[in-house]
């Protein structure tokens, strides 16, 4: 089976950040970067997929500058065969364009499965999987928590609100992958050493028109403090009220 | 500028760009021993330090990533790193707890690294996978209960027989010592004046007349086995001796080797104090304001970070100087000697920074704090690397 995993470079943000003086960005300062968490489980499940074969090949695939070998090569070391990076100056925030330049790289490469993270650490927006099946024309299942693969078909589960779906679907297929199907590993030493030797291409990205741009970021408001309606059983009507008029949430 | 982001997860400590120095791979071990050692260890260690237990468990897990000598070649099942890579898993192990690196550095650079160094073909091909493999668990036997600062006064004999050589003696503070399936015993053949004539021998701890006891009551390193060995009529064959080691230097070479990665590991303690001190003093409020807003905390932070700082760039010039093969001993020394007292003044700074809080081991300063009163003790007391370096720039020795 031949799989692509495609890993975005994201910002670390459980570390410190801030937003840039332009209002719309992170403060690149600082920075680090790393796998988007999402797209980590899709290449520990690709990798287990291959590893229970016993054969295959699991090709990790990057768009964006030059800091996105780097975490190309994390998936390398955790095992995967190869890398493609599609070069550009930036990653579009505009799903479509990224999704475009996607298909155009994955299209009669003869992939069995396309794998995604179910969003981006960092945008979260969630489209580009979608979006690229669909300029693939092929199936696509979204957000999945455990996928099986027998022959030329694949069944997916999804959980949604108060209830699992299991979907059927055939090869070549396009999942996007949600968390809790697979912790991503931890690269061993040696798997590290190994990725050096392991082969990243390198291309242009056929980005496609942008239509989307980013027009303001802030950081949530401050929590201001918390208020005290009363005690015991008797401000139990007024909180309830407050919940209901002043905060909305009844 | 408004600043966002928990930190809840080890970020380490780059106050200049210090990761711009390092290289790719140098990071990608670094983040992969980070990750463990958040995921596996910190999860444990404040309850097997109360305990008194060393996590035998975490073993294949450390094994299997590489963390065994693994700035020892591939051929002989060791990940190949270069020293800074190898300095950087020791300060991450560290930053865990000093008695897991130290069990990492006695596998690796006082058991693997003489059999490298020291040993004939056959010791090595059948060793060092098996110690990388962590199916073997190594010790490194020098120290004696009369002979710690001064280990050529050693009075543990080999004496050559007709089936092999037959060892005497009591060994001392040997971190893994109870729970290691081999140990690396250094004798002497000859006369015990004599310390030209210290060889090392590959004894495994099942040989008749080995045994090795716990040393009780450790009131710092208490997640590590620390032990006593006792040698009475211990008989290994001949191809039990390491070939090419000869005279106190051969023992001193392989602590040169553990020193170097004390020296990072005192770092990765280090930055875990700092670490905890700066999320402590950002949300513990008094006076209605966080403490981390008063002058006498700040100075405390900025002590930590500037020493901190420091110590990175100065080990990252003597892994730089291992890999080009031209370190000498006595800057081992410096850096050991810095480096561990640097990380015992954070520990102490960011332990009293705690207030109350700081005396228990839900926080990791004050563990940290007994800990690295061993480290600043053993692997060549803080006080005789102060020796060698006065030896070093006076030319006269004052030991």
């Amino acid at each position: 089976m031949k799989i692509a995993v495609l890993i975005k470079r994201v910002p670390d943000t459980e570390l410190r950040f801030s937003i840039g003086g332009d209002g719309k960005s992170l403060d690149q300062a600082g920075l680090k970067y790393d796998m988007s968490d999402f797209d980590g489980y899709a290449a520990e499940v690709a990798l287990r997929l291959k590893e229970a074969a016993g054969a295959g090949e699991v090709v990790v695939i990057g768009l964006g500058p030059d800091g996105v070998p780097e975490i190309l090569r994390k998936a390398l070391s955790m095992g995967a065969d190869r890398a493609v990076h599609l070069t550009a100056a930036e990653v579009p925030v505009d799903g479509m364009s990224v999704a475009t330049a996607l298909a155009a790289d994955l299209v009669g490469q003869g992939y069995d499965l396309i794998l995604f993270g179910r969003q981006a650490t960092d945008t979260g927006h969630g489209t580009v999987g979608a979006m690229t099946a669909a300029r693939l024309g092929l199936p696509c299942v979204t957000a999945i928590s455990q996928l099986n693969i027998s022959g030329g078909t694949g069944t997916a589960r999804r959980e949604l609100e108060g209830a699992t779906e299991t979907v059927s679907f055939p090869l070549p297929a396009v999942l996007t992958i949600d968390e809790g199907i697979a912790r991503a590993r931890i690269p061993s030493l040696k798997g590290i050493m190994a990725a050096k030797k392991k082969p990243i291409e390198t291309r242009p990205a056929q980005l496609g028109p942008v239509r989307l741009t980013v027009k303001s970021l802030e950081l949530p408001p401050e929590r201001s403090g918390g208020r005290i309606v009363g005690e015991g059983p008797d401000a139990v009507p007024e909180l309830v009220r407050l919940l209901r008029e002043e905060a909305k949430a009844l | 500028m408004s600043t966002a982001g928990s930190g809840s997860r080890f970020a380490g400590v780059d106050f200049y760009d210090f990761d711009s120095l390092l290289r790719e791979e140098e990071r990608a071990v670094r983040d992969t021993v980070r990750a463990w050692v958040d995921e596996h260890l910190m999860p444990i260690i404040g309850d097997c330090y109360i305990e008194g237990r060393f996590p035998r468990q975490l073993i294949p897990g450390m094994a299997e990533l590489g963390f065994f000598g693994a700035n020892l070649p591939e051929e002989y099942g060791c990940a190949g790193l270069n020293n800074v890579a190898y300095g950087l898993i020791m300060q991450e192990l560290e930053r865990g707890d000093s008695g897991i690196r130290s069990f990492a550095s006695v596998q690796g650079a006082l058991v693997m690294y003489p059999i490298h160094a020291f040993g004939s073909e056959a010791q090595k091909t059948y060793w060092l996978p098996r110690l990388a493999e962590g199916t073997e668990i190594g010790c490194f036997g020098l120290t004696e209960p009369d002979y710690g600062s001064n280990p050529s006064g050693m009075i543990t004999t080999a004496r050559e027989t007709a089936d092999g050589w037959l060892l005497n003696g009591v060994k001392m503070w040997i971190t893994n010592g109870s729970q290691a399936t081999v140990s690396i015993i250094w004798a002497k053949t000859g006369a015990v004046d004599d310390p030209s004539s210290i060889r090392g021998f590959i004894v495994p701890t099942s040989t008749k007349g080995f045994t090795g006891r716990d040393q009780k009551g450790k009131l710092s390193l208490r997640a590590s086995d620390t032990s006593e060995l006792h040698l009475q009529d211990v008989l290994v064959p001949k191809d039990a001796m390491l070939p090419a080691a000869g005279g106190i230097k051969s023992p001193l070479m392989c602590l040169t080797q553990a020193r170097y990665g004390i020296s990072w590991g005192a770092i990765g303690a280090a930055m875990a104090c700092y670490d905890e001190a700066i999320n402590y003093a950002g949300q513990r409020v008094m006076f209605d304001r966080p403490i981390a807003q008063t002058q006498i905390q700040q100075v405390r932070l900025a002590d930590m970070l500037t020493e901190i700082t420091k110590a990175q760039f100065l080990t990252l010039q003597l892994g730089r100087l291992k890999d080009a093969g031209t370190m000498t001993p006595q800057q081992v020394s410096l850096a050991k000697r810095n480096n561990v007292n640097m990380a015992t003044e954070c520990a102490r700074e960011s332990r009293r920074l705690l207030g109350a809080n700081g005396i228990l081991a839900e926080y990791h300063s004050m563990r940290h704090m007994a800990n690295l009163e061993s480290v600043y003790t053993y692997e060549g007391t803080h006080d005789m690397h102060s020796l060698i370096l006065g030896q070093a720039v006076t030319g006269l020795s004052a030991f």
